[in-house]
C-alpha cells in the first residue's frame, strides 16, 4: 500500500533546523551534467546550508561546474570510490564543527526538497541517522528489477543482523547528526558503503530511522555499478556485513 | 572403499582440508581486525574454499586428475590448483602495487604544487 507522502513547503525551514550549523555533502564522479542542478535544488530547499561537493577524481569538469554554482569543492587527486569520497565529506563536516549533514548524490536521484522531512526524526531526537527510503511508500523511481532484488536480499540480511526495520540499506540520501558525522568521519566502509555503514552504525549504538521518500532516475552519467560487477559487489558486501557483525563496536569520537 | 594406486590418500585429504580451513579462518580474522580489506580478501577466500572442496571431494579430484592425464598421484592436481591460485593472487597484487605507485606519484606531485603555492619551501 502506498502511504501518503507529505513534502514540506521548501520555503519554510524548520526553525530548529535553521538554528543548526548544517552542511550538504554531495559526492560526485563524472556528474558535470547534473551537479549544477543538484546544487541549485539544495539551495532552494535551504538557502543557508553550506554545500560541499566531493569530486571523486572525475575526468569531466564536475569540479568546475560545481564551483561555478558557488559550491565548495573538495577535489580528490584520484578516484577513491564512493566510500572514500563520502568519508571525505564527513571529515570536512566533523572538522568544520557542523551539527547536521545532509548527504545528496550528485547524479540527481535525490530530490533535496525532502530535506525538511528527512531531517525531522533527527531534529526530534528520535534518530542519529535518517535515511530516505524508496521502498516504504513505493512511489517514484525504485531502480531496476534486478537491483531491487539485490536490495531486498541486503535489507533482509541487515534487518536480521541489526534488528529494526531496514527497507533501503543502499540509500545514500541521509541526514546525520553530529554523533553520526563523528563516527563516519572516523570509520567509513569502502565501496558500495551504505549497507556496511548501516551495520557499523547499529554496532556503535546509533539510532537509524527511515523516512519514505520518492527518488528519481539519475539525470545524467552512469551508475557506478554496472551489471557484471553487481555480483562481485554483492559477494563483497555480504562478506563485509557478516564480518562487521563480529567486530568490536567502534568508538564514536567526541 | 579400498585405496588403490591412483587414489588420494586420506591423510593428504585431511591435511589439505585443515590447511584450507586455517587459511579461510586467518583471512576472516584479518578482515575483522581491519588489517585486510574485503577487496583483497576475496581471492584468498576463493583459494581456501576451492582447495577445501578439492581436498575433501576425493573422487572429484581423481576425476579431474583423469581429465588432465595425471596418473598415479591425483593430489598433484591439488598442488597445481594451489599454485595457480597463488599466481593469480600475485598477479592481482602486481596490478594493485602499480596502481598504488601511480597514485603515490600523483600525491607527491600535488604536494609539491601545494607547497609551492603556499610558499612553504622549507620541506
Amino acid at each position: 500500500m502506498a502511504a501518503e507522502l507529505v513534502r514540506e513547503a521548501p520555503a519554510r525551514l524548520d526553525s530548529r533546523l535553521a538554528a543548526l550549523r548544517r552542511v550538504a555533502l554531495v559526492p560526485a564522479y563524472n556528474e558535470a551534467g547534473s551537479i549544477g542542478g543538484v546544487i541549485d535544488e539544495i539551495r532552494s530547499a535551504d538557502p543557508e546550508i553550506e554545500i560541499v561537493v566531493v569530486d571523486d577524481g572525475s575526468q569531466d569538469d564536475t569540479a568546475g561546474a560545481a564551483a561555478a554554482r558557488g559550491a565548495r569543492v573538495l577535489k580528490l587527486p584520484f578516484n577513491l570510490g564512493i566510500g572514500g569520497a563520502v568519508q571525505t565529506g564527513y571529515r570536512y563536516a566533523y572538522e568544520g564543527g557542523f551539527d547536521l549533514a545532509l548527504r545528496v548524490d550528485g547524479d540527481g536521484q535525490h530530490d533535496p526538497s525532502w530535506f525538511g522531512v528527512l531531517a525531522a526524526p533527527v531534529l526530534a531526537g528520535h534518530a542519529d541517522i535518517a535515511v530516505g527510503s524508496r521502498f516504504i511508500a513505493r512511489k517514484g523511481y525504485r531502480s531496476s528489477r534486478s537491483r531491487r532484488f539485490a536490495i531486498r536480499i541486503l535489507s533482509w540480511t541487515v534487518t536480521v543482523l541489526c534488528g529494526g526495520r531496514v527497507t533501503d540499506p543502499t540509500s545514500g540520501f541521509q541526514v546525520t547528526n553530529r554523533r553520526a558525522i563523528a563516527l563516519f568521519a572516523a570509520y567509513y566502509p569502502h565501496d558500495y558503503p551504505e549497507v556496511e555503514a548501516t551495520v557499523l552504525a547499529a554496532k556503535a549504538g546509533l539510532r537509524r530511522a527511515e523516512v519514505p521518500v520518492e527518488m528519481r532516475e539519475r539525470s545524467a552519467g552512469r551508475s557506478s555499478i554496472g551489471a557484471v560487477r553487481s555480483v562481485y559487489y554483492m559477494v563483497k558486501v555480504m562478506l563485509a556485513i557478516f564480518v562487521a557483525v563480529f567486530r568490536r563496536a567502534p568508538e564514536v569520537p567526541a | 572403499m579400498i585405496l588403490g594406486a591412483g587414489q588420494t590418500p586420506l591423510s593428504v585429504a585431511i591435511a589439505g582440508a585443515c590447511a584450507s580451513v586455517l587459511l579461510v579462518l586467518v583471512v576472516l580474522e584479518l578482515i575483522r581486525k581491519r588489517r585486510l580489506r574485503e577487496r583483497y580478501a576475496l581471492l584468498w577466500l576463493a583459494t581456501g574454499i576451492v582447495l577445501l572442496v578439492l581436498s575433501l571431494w576425493r573422487s572429484g579430484l581423481n576425476t579431474i586428475a583423469g581429465w588432465l592425464g595425471v596418473k598415479g598421484y591425483p593430489p598433484a592436481v591439488l598442488f597445481a590448483v594451489a599454485t595457480l591460485f597463488i599466481l593469480l593472487v600475485l598477479l592481482d597484487y602486481s596490478t594493485v602495487i602499480s596502481k598504488l605507485a601511480d597514485q603515490n606519484t600523483i600525491l607527491a606531485q600535488r604536494l609539491a604544487l601545494l607547497e609551492e603555492k603556499f610558499g612553504d619551501k622549507q620541506g
